[in-house]
């Protein structure tokens, strides 16, 4: 069951893939991209597809991976449906240290230092979630605690942009907090991927803690999962992602509430296995909003996060509405 | 281009009275001087570039602020021995002007309320075209009462556009890219559309069919592949939209790589300085890096 849906949703995403390469504002016929991708005899052709949609269609899937896979795990460590990395400000805040990095020219001296800002933010803003609402905090706490980090972050982004001296950077608040993978090359995917990799892979090593803790945290203590340990690495392990996420492509919310969701029924509710399938699951939501945001307003910028949070709100809402049911 | 806030609504709260009572100063006693203003301010880049051609020496009083930004402003020089304004409502009234020299888009909520309060506003449209530049120097040698000086100014303008025109007709007519922060460029209907014509550059973005500017993909730029790139100026900070500037698939162009032109100071406004970037790109033409 859960080996055929890992090996659809890989499917799934590879398509999305090739669609996501033959899809930008110049229209080329398919055979003829994807033979620049190979063979340089159009320089130009080759040059767009290598350098604007290669990287674009990549770093779609990556961040998409990142965050399904984060919001799996926000899920499971919370033990809360409504935990998302976006919703909760935990992306605003990895934004500011981004902004922040790239005004002070901190960034262009050294490029690394964007990323390891926006995982400082990240970080700040996860462990001031678990502060506030905790693993025992009910989903209200979260919510309202999520609010306050989200509400701070994005005043500090704009507040930043404002006092930039480049009068291009204050109408840049919409990119930060809304996302968006418009002419992002080779140098975002290689700032972005050892953080996002690194932090699945670290995070991927406490699945079984996180299985434990569906049980509660006695049981998991009980059965000799370090639950100080545990905390520590999920902060980091969310972090990490998020925050080069966020650092490349802007704050893209909904993806880490709505992919588990759709997913969690078919892996049986199980965190362990619902950490694989929502990576793909959410490379193949963001490959796809990607798609769509460069067929609807071609000519246009449409922010990514944009689309994400009209198909996400709507699925947000529903979440809350079914939440209250069940509790009255 | 940056957009100077208008803050009008504080003006109300904050001291409303001396701004009543500057405003009736302003009604009563200096209408009768507007034949010949004595107290101008400008408060829009454009503006102060052309009042600080044509004004006679001490007629000017204030200029934008943004004028003495020398990225942005060709007359910086001449615009620094003149104190700057914000361009709010209370500053320009605190300056007890007899003429405001305003443009038409950029600040509307604050030329609505100084034209309230009785200062006399007149209010510039941006120029298009050399035409535009032309009609920009006259209507602004009638408002300062300096006819004479604007004719002359227009005359030099001419003698000017024709030994460039001159100049360009040695070179071949080439196609060139304006490729400005987040994408945009300049179509049929813009002042870069006429700069490049009199550089003898024929521009892409007019080809394609945009009339006063939009955007580009860089990927649709990429395959267009113009012979030359004019790319915008850079300003300190950072932005996303500057970025894009600086995009590897940009940077391989081979217009790229033959050497791209900036658009500076020269580009901005409506005034004879544009003739100075077309002629800074025929240099670069003539001689090749």
């Amino acid at each position: 069951m859960t080996r055929a849906l890992a090996l659809g949703l890989s499917a799934l995403v590879l398509v999305l893939m090739l669609a996501s390469l033959l899809i930008g504002p110049a229209s080329v016929p398919p055979m003829q991209s994807l033979r620049a991708l190979v063979i340089a005899d159009d320089p130009l052709m080759a040059l767009v597809m290598r350098e604007l949609r290669l990287p674009r269609s990549l770093l779609a899937a990556l961040i998409g991976a990142g965050l399904g896979f984060s919001g799996a795990v926000m899920q499971g460590y919370l033990r809360n449906p409504l935990a998302e990395p976006g919703l909760l400000g935990v992306s605003g805040a990895a934004a500011l240290g981004a902004v922040i990095t790239l005004q002070t020219g901190l960034a262009s001296l050294f490029p690394v230092a964007l990323p390891l800002a926006a995982l400082t933010g990240a970080a700040l803003a996860v462990g001031l979630l678990a502060l506030l609402a905790g693993p025992r905090g009910g989903s209200l706490t979260l919510i309202l605690a999520g609010i306050g980090v989200s509400a701070l972050a994005g005043a500090g982004v704009t507040l930043v942009l404002n006092l930039s001296p480049d009068p291009f950077a204050a109408n840049e608040a919409m990119f930060w907090l809304m996302g968006s993978l418009t002419d992002r090359s080779w140098s975002h995917l290689a700032l972005a991927a050892p953080f996002i990799l690194g932090g699945m892979i670290l995070l991927a090593t406490q699945a079984r803690a996180l299985d434990a803790l569906t049980l509660g945290e006695e049981a998991a203590a009980s059965l000799g999962i370090d639950l100080m340990r545990l905390r520590l690495i999920v902060m980091l392990g969310l972090a990490a992602i998020v925050g080069a996420a966020t650092a490349v492509a802007g704050a893209i919310g909904f993806v880490g509430l709505v992919v588990p969701h759709i997913l969690r029924r078919a892996v049986r509710a199980r965190p362990a296995a619902l950490l694989l399938a929502s990576a793909l699951g959410g490379a193949a939501m963001v490959l796809a909003a990607d798609i769509a945001v460069r067929l609807i307003l071609p000519a246009r910028d449409l922010k990514l996060g944009v689309l994400m949070a009209l198909i996400g709100a709507p699925f947000f809402l529903h979440l809350i509405f079914r939440h209250r049911l069940a509790h009255s | 281009m940056p957009v100077k806030g208008a803050r009008s609504m504080s003006v109300w709260r904050r001291g409303s009275e001396v701004v009543w009572q500057a405003g009736l100063v302003l009604v009563c006693c200096l209408m009768p001087a507007l034949a010949q203003p004595q107290r101008v301010v400008s408060m829009n880049l454009c503006t102060d570039q052309l009042a600080l051609m044509l004004a006679e020496p001490g007629q000017l009083i204030s200029v934008s602020y943004l004028a003495h930004d020398p990225d942005m402003s060709p007359l910086h020089d001449l615009a620094r021995a003149l104190p700057v304004n914000r361009g709010t409502a209370e500053d320009i009234v605190m300056l007890q002007p007899d003429l405001v020299l305003a443009g038409r888009f950029t600040t509307t909520a604050t030329v609505a309320m100084l034209e309230r309060l009785g200062v006399p506003v007149i209010r510039f449209a941006p120029e298009n075209s050399f035409a535009d530049v032309v009609a920009a120097l006259r209507a602004m040698g009638a408002a300062l009462g300096r006819a004479e000086a604007a004719e002359a100014s227009v005359a030099q303008f001419e003698v000017d556009r024709a030994a460039l025109r001159a100049r360009i007709d040695a070179l071949p007519r080439e196609e060139a890219a304006l490729y400005y922060a987040r994408g945009f460029t300049g179509g049929q209907h813009s002042l870069a559309n006429e700069i490049l014509d009199a550089a003898g550059l024929d521009n892409l973005a007019a080809g394609l069919g945009f009339t006063y500017g939009g955007q580009i993909a860089l990927e649709t730029l990429v395959l267009m592949d113009p012979e030359k790139l004019i790319l915008g100026r850079r300003f300190a900070g950072w932005s996303e939209a500057q970025a894009l500037l600086d995009h590897p698939a940009l940077r391989s162009l081979p217009a790229y790589t033959r050497g791209v032109g900036f658009s500076d100071a020269d580009w901005v406004c409506g005034t004879p300085h544009v003739l100075q970037a077309a002629l800074s790109l025929i240099k670069a033409r003539e001689a090749p890096p």
